[in-house]
Order: structure tokens, then C-alpha cells, then sequence
């Protein structure tokens, strides 16, 4: 069954195969140019770098597509124009990230130092004093929010993925997604109502932002778990009933380990999204300066806090207080680096079994 | 080990929708029955009715009754759970276990249920296991390595070690060839041949040559137009099934002029 098409209608260029190719060094030749050209705008003309940028993109966008254009042909033309764009779409998302990265390590690093990290403020004036009440006030609370959450947040998406049927099942995801938006400070308002039930309006202590923190955590963690238990074949669930296993014992023993790394990357992702929450905290754990282990007595400093009031209220001079602010913010942002690195390691190790 | 089964009366719906109708048949101990028929006309469905590994879907149930060995599969008050531990399946794609070694994809259906014992009892199951499986000696010195490390072939073999690990007394195989070359084709084939000496096997096959090589009966299955539920059309000695059909259609279907 051969049939022979005669190419009439195609031009010379489209019945070749082969077209023209642009040489490797064309696209950094090409940029390498417009960087030369801007550079030379600003230093000799004085031209304003804004504009000289805006310039030298939109140059980008134009002359590389159509360089291709004439040399290479349309879709490679198109293919060129969409690298340039998504690019550029890269290069303004990571831009606010590394000046973000590069504001706070070099404001934070004057104060981060051992006595930073080994000392409270109590009796700090002036200079000196450190955050470590923050820093612990921030890994109790966020830990115990945590040790909430999980639990809850895995058996909420294990019932929605492999029990939830009808109508009870709708209701949770719909609870879920509701909860998911709500805005940080009526968690915080909750935990305050429900504890002030019990212990009279003027409670605070760490248990309380811990459940504030559950409640924006929980829904984070019921979704990335949920989709971490879609992704695991049906095929693998089939083979363990075949086995003549229980389905509670293939959930346990079979799915969530072929989702660990997932659900790993996914509670980590959540925890890192609670840790550097303000509002909430404010309202149920308040503040103190001084180092205070007990979550279920009395209030607790905490990282954002602390990098709050240090700014917001100095006290005299204001540099110390502004400088510890800068150092707390960096003390956060390395726990939340240190997070990352934790939810690779941890879906490396679940990720196969030899690696055991 | 290895019990007969009787089907009577079998209808298998997906909701509303019937997939099968009036199944009656029976499958004999120590022999390899092939059910063959063109697509979507409810041999996977019946197979894993065999089994009651198609309650895994929801909506899907049976009406009819399956005895093994003079116990009725869909009794009252029997456990879906246990019945899967005395009539194992092998499914047509490989579905090794990813989070575990081969060694522990065998001992999984033990280990598993939380019946794990010695670890040289353990080691002695694996062995058996995989030499059942022709697999012994391409595996053995790599037993700690990922079952998806094999290839499709072996990962089907090790399927098959998985299975019969937990000695049940049928083994249920829908397709478990047919994402596989030649050579472990046959390597499966020779090896049905040998477990058929200790259990009952159930084999869906699109393969005519397959059926007619190693099965001692085939069941024939059709189906009417689309939305009709499938019926067995036939049932006997592959031998006869192969030369003298007494059904228009399985002749037609055998030599190959539909379906
Ligand atoms: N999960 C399901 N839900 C609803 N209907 C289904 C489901 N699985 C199968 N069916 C239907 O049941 C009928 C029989 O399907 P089945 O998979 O048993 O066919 P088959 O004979 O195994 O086909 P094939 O040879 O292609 O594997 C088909 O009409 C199919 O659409
Ligand atoms: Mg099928």
C-alpha cells in the first residue's frame, strides 16, 4: 500500500530537507551585541538605564526571530521568538528572588553571629542581645503545628483518595479549598476566640499559633498529598489486592510509600509556607524577650515577630534593633533554604529502595 | 492446592451497564483453560470476577455464584480479602512494586499482610519463587536491586514469582504476554506449562497460536454489537475448539475472518 504524492505544491525550500542553520555562536553573538550597544548608550550618551534596558530586550525579541527568519525559515523563526520570550518571563521572575537573596544576606549578615544565635534580649537596651528565643519560639510552634497537621493533613487526603465517595467526600474538598483561602489573620482571630473560651481573653502561648498555623496548614497539605496519591498507579493497588492484602494495609504499606517523596517535598513545602507567618502569631502568642520553651505557658517570641517589633520599634539608637530585624529575616530565610535542601535529601532517601 | 472452578449463571455489571451474561462454565484443577474473544467482550471483566478483583472498581458487581471447590465465592459472609489469597492474578502490564527490591517484591503478598517469619524461611520462598518463575538464575545476584531494574520480560516473570509466592491454589493471567517479545513469551509459556503440574490456571489471550499451544480447553467469548453484554459462545477441548468448533462464529473467529 505505497502511494506516491508528487510534491507540486510545495515550494523548492519546503521539499528540501535540509535549510539554512544558523551557527552556535549567532544567539550569543547576537546578545553579546546588545549588551555592547546599551553599555555604550549609557556610559557615553548618559542615556537613563530603564529605558536602555526596555530597549535592548525588545531589540532581543525583534532581531533574533528574524535572523532566523531569513536564514532558517518560519518555525524556527517562531521556536526562536518563544525562547526570547520565556526568557525574559524567567529572567523577571528570578529577579525580585536574587535581590530579595542578595538584600537580606548583606543587611543581616553585621548581626548574625554566635551571640545572635545563643542569646535573648532580656535586659538589651542598645547593643548586643540576640534572637534565640525567636528561633525557638519559631521552631516549637511551627513544629507542633506540624506534628498537627501531618497527621490530619495525610488522612484527610488518604480518605478523599482511596474512600471518599459522594456526598460527605464533596463536602471535605470543598471545606478544603475554603480553607485554603482563608486570610491568616482569621486564623490567628480563631485560635484566639476558641482559647479564650476556655482561658479568658488575656491568653497567649505558643500551643495557640500552633493551632492557628494548623489551620492554614492543613489544607496545604491535604492538596500536595492528595495529588502525590493520584499520581500512584492503580496497577500497584490492584497487584497488593491480588496479593490478598487488606486495602488498609495496601494504603499503608504500599501507596504512601510509593508517594513518600512527594508527600515528603509536599509537607515541607507547607511548612515552609506556615514558618514565616506574621499576623496569626501576633494575635494568639504575642511577644516577650525573653526565651520561654513552654508552649503551653505563656507567650513566645517568634522569628517574624521579632523581625517585626525589631523594626517597627528600635528603641534608641535605631540602628541596633533595625540590624537585628535584618538578621532575624536572614536566620528565617536560611531555615527555610535548610527546609528545601531536608525535603530533596528526604525524597532522594524514599525515592528507591536500594538507596536504603 | 489447585481446586476446580464452577461458574453458574454469571452476569457482571458495571453499574447499570451489563458487561457479561449467563457465564456458565467450568475450569478444571492442574489444567491451563484459555478464554479467548475480540475486544472489550468481558474476558478481563470475567477473569477478575474470578477473583472479586473487579469490586476494586465502584458500581461494579455480580449476580450468578462462582464455587471453588464447593465454596461459594459470593456467599454470604465471605471475605473478598481471603478469597484473593487462594486465587492469585498477573496482570498484562508488569507491575512491580517500585519502593521494593526484587527480593521483597517476591516475599510482598507475606510481608505484606504482616506474615513475614524467619529470614531463612523467607530466603527458601524467594528461591522457590523464582525458580517457579524461570527467573532464579538471571536474579540472583542482584536480589536487593529495584524490581523495575529488570526488564519487561523479567519484571512479568517476577510478577509471576510474586504470585505464586503465596501459593494460592488458581492463578489468574489476563494477557501476560502481550507486552512481551518472543523469547519471554515462550519463557512464559514453558513455564505455565511446568505450574500447571500445582495449579489451576486461567489464561485471556488474544493469541491464537498461544491458546492453542498451551491451554487444554478455551472458552470462547462474544459479544453482539456495542452496549450488548458478552457471552461464552463456546466451551471444550482446545483441541476441538481448534479443528472442529460447532459454532459458526468461533470458527469464523479462530481462522480468523473477524474480530
Ligand atoms: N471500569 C469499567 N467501568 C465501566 N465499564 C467497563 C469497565 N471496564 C470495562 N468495562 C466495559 O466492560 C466491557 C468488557 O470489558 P473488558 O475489559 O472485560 O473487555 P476485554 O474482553 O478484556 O477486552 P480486551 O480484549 O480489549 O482486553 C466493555 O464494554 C468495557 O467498556
Ligand atoms: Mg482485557
Amino acid at each position: 500500500m505505497t502511494t506516491t504524492t508528487t510534491p507540486t505544491d510545495l515550494t523548492a525550500a519546503e521539499a528540501s530537507l535540509s535549510q539554512g542553520r544558523l551557527p552556535r555562536w549567532s544567539t550569543p553573538a547576537t546578545v553579546a551585541a546588545v549588551v555592547v550597544l546599551g553599555a555604550l548608550a549609557i556610559l557615553v550618551l548618559d542615556a537613563p538605564v530603564p529605558l536602555v534596558v526596555g530597549l535592548g530586550v525588545l531589540a532581543l525579541l525583534v532581531a533574533l526571530p528574524a535572523l532566523a527568519w531569513v536564514v532558517e525559515g518560519r518555525r524556527r523563526a517562531n521556536d526562536r521568538m518563544w525562547t526570547v520570550l520565556v526568557t525574559i518571563a524567567f529572567a523577571l521572575a528570578l529577579l525580585p528572588l536574587l535581590s530579595l537573596m542578595i538584600t537580606v544576606t548583606q543587611n543581616g549578615l553585621a548581626r548574625f553571629d554566635w551571640e545572635f544565635l545563643t542569646t535573648d534580649m532580656r535586659g538589651v537596651l542598645g547593643e548586643g542581645g540576640g534572637a534565640l528565643h525567636a528561633i525557638v519560639g519559631t521552631l516549637i510552634i511551627t513544629g507542633l503545628a506540624t506534628v498537627i497537621s501531618v497527621p490530619v493533613g495525610i488522612m484527610t487526603a488518604v480518605y478523599l483518595v482511596e474512600y471518599g465517595r459522594g456526598r460527605l467526600a464533596r463536602a471535605i474538598t470543598l471545606l478544603v479549598d475554603v480553607m485554603t483561602g482563608i486570610p491568616s489573620i482569621v486564623a490567628g482571630l480563631f485560635a484566639f476566640a476558641l482559647f479564650s473560651i476556655f482561658f479568658g481573653p488575656s491568653v497567649r502561648f505558643g500551643i495557640g499559633g500552633a493551632v492557628a498555623l494548623s489551620v492554614l496548614m492543613i489544607p496545604v497539605v491535604v492538596r500536595s498529598v492528595e495529588e502525590m496519591l493520584k499520581l500512584v498507579p492503580n496497577e500497584l493497588r490492584e497487584a497488593s489486592y491480588a496479593l490478598g492484602v487488606s486495602q488498609w494495609r495496601t494504603i499503608v504499606r504500599v501507596v504512601l510509600p510509593t508517594a513518600a517523596a512527594g508527600i515528603a517535598t509536599g509537607v515541607t513545602l507547607a511548612i515552609a509556607r506556615v514558618i514565616g507567618e506574621t499576623a496569626p502569631l501576633l494575635i494568639i502568642t504575642g511577644s516577650t524577650n525573653i526565651l520561654n520553651t513552654d508552649p503551653v505557658d505563656g507567650r513566645m517570641s517568634s522569628l517574624p515577630i521579632f523581625t517585626y517589633y525589631s523594626y517597627t520599634i528600635p528603641g534608641v539608637p535605631p540602628e541596633f534593633g533595625v540590624e537585628r530585624a535584618w538578621a532575624a529575616a536572614l536566620t528565617l530565610f536560611l531555615i527555610v533554604m535548610l527546609l528545601n535542601l531536608v525535603a530533596r535529601v528526604l525524597s532522594r532517601i524514599f525515592g528507591s529502595p536500594t538507596s536504603r | 492446592m489447585a481446586k476446580r472452578i464452577d461458574v453458574k449463571d454469571l452476569d457482571i455489571y458495571y453499574g447499570s451497564f451489563r458487561a457479561v451474561e449467563g457465564v456458565t462454565m467450568s475450569i478444571e484443577p492442574r489444567s491451563i483453560t484459555a478464554l479467548i474473544g475480540p475486544s472489550g467482550c468481558g474476558k478481563s471483566t470475567f477473569l477478575r470476577s474470578l477473583n472479586r478483583m473487579h469490586e476494586v472498581i465502584p458500581g461494579a458487581r455480580v449476580s450468578g455464584s462462582v464455587i471453588l471447590d464447593g465454596q461459594d465465592l459470593y456467599g454470604a459472609g465471605v471475605d473478598p480479602v481471603s478469597v484473593r489469597r487462594h486465587v492469585g492474578m498477573v496482570f498484562q502490564r508488569p507491575n512491580p512494586f517500585p519502593t521494593m527490591s526484587i527480593y521483597e517484591n517476591v516475599v510482598a503478598g507475606m510481608r505484606l499482610n504482616g506474615r513475614g517469619t524467619r529470614k531463612a524461611a523467607m530466603d527458601e520462598v524467594v528461591e522457590g519463587a523464582l525458580q517457579g518463575a524461570n527467573l532464579w538464575n538471571e536474579v540472583k545476584d542482584r536480589l536487593d536491586r529495584p524490581g523495575s531494574s529488570l526488564s519487561g520480560g523479567q519484571q512479568q516473570r517476577l510478577c509471576i514469582a510474586r504470585a505464586i509466592a503465596v501459593k494460592p491454589d488458581v492463578l489468574l493471567m489476563d494477557e501476560p504476554c502481550s507486552a512481551l517479545d518472543p523469547i519471554s513469551t515462550l519463557a512464559i509459556e514453558d513455564l505455565m506449562d511446568q505450574l500447571k503440574k500445582d495449579y489451576t490456571i486461567v489464561i485471556v489471550t488474544h493469541n491464537m497460536q498461544q491458546a492453542a499451544r498451551v491451554s487444554d480447553r478455551t472458552g470462547f467469548f462474544n459479544i453482539a454489537g456495542t452496549g450488548q453484554p458478552g457471552k461464552l459462545i463456546e466451551m471444550d477441548e482446545t483441541s476441538t475448539m481448534f479443528s472442529t468448533p460447532s459454532n459458526q462464529a468461533t470458527e469464523d473467529y479462530i481462522s480468523g475472518r473477524f474480530g
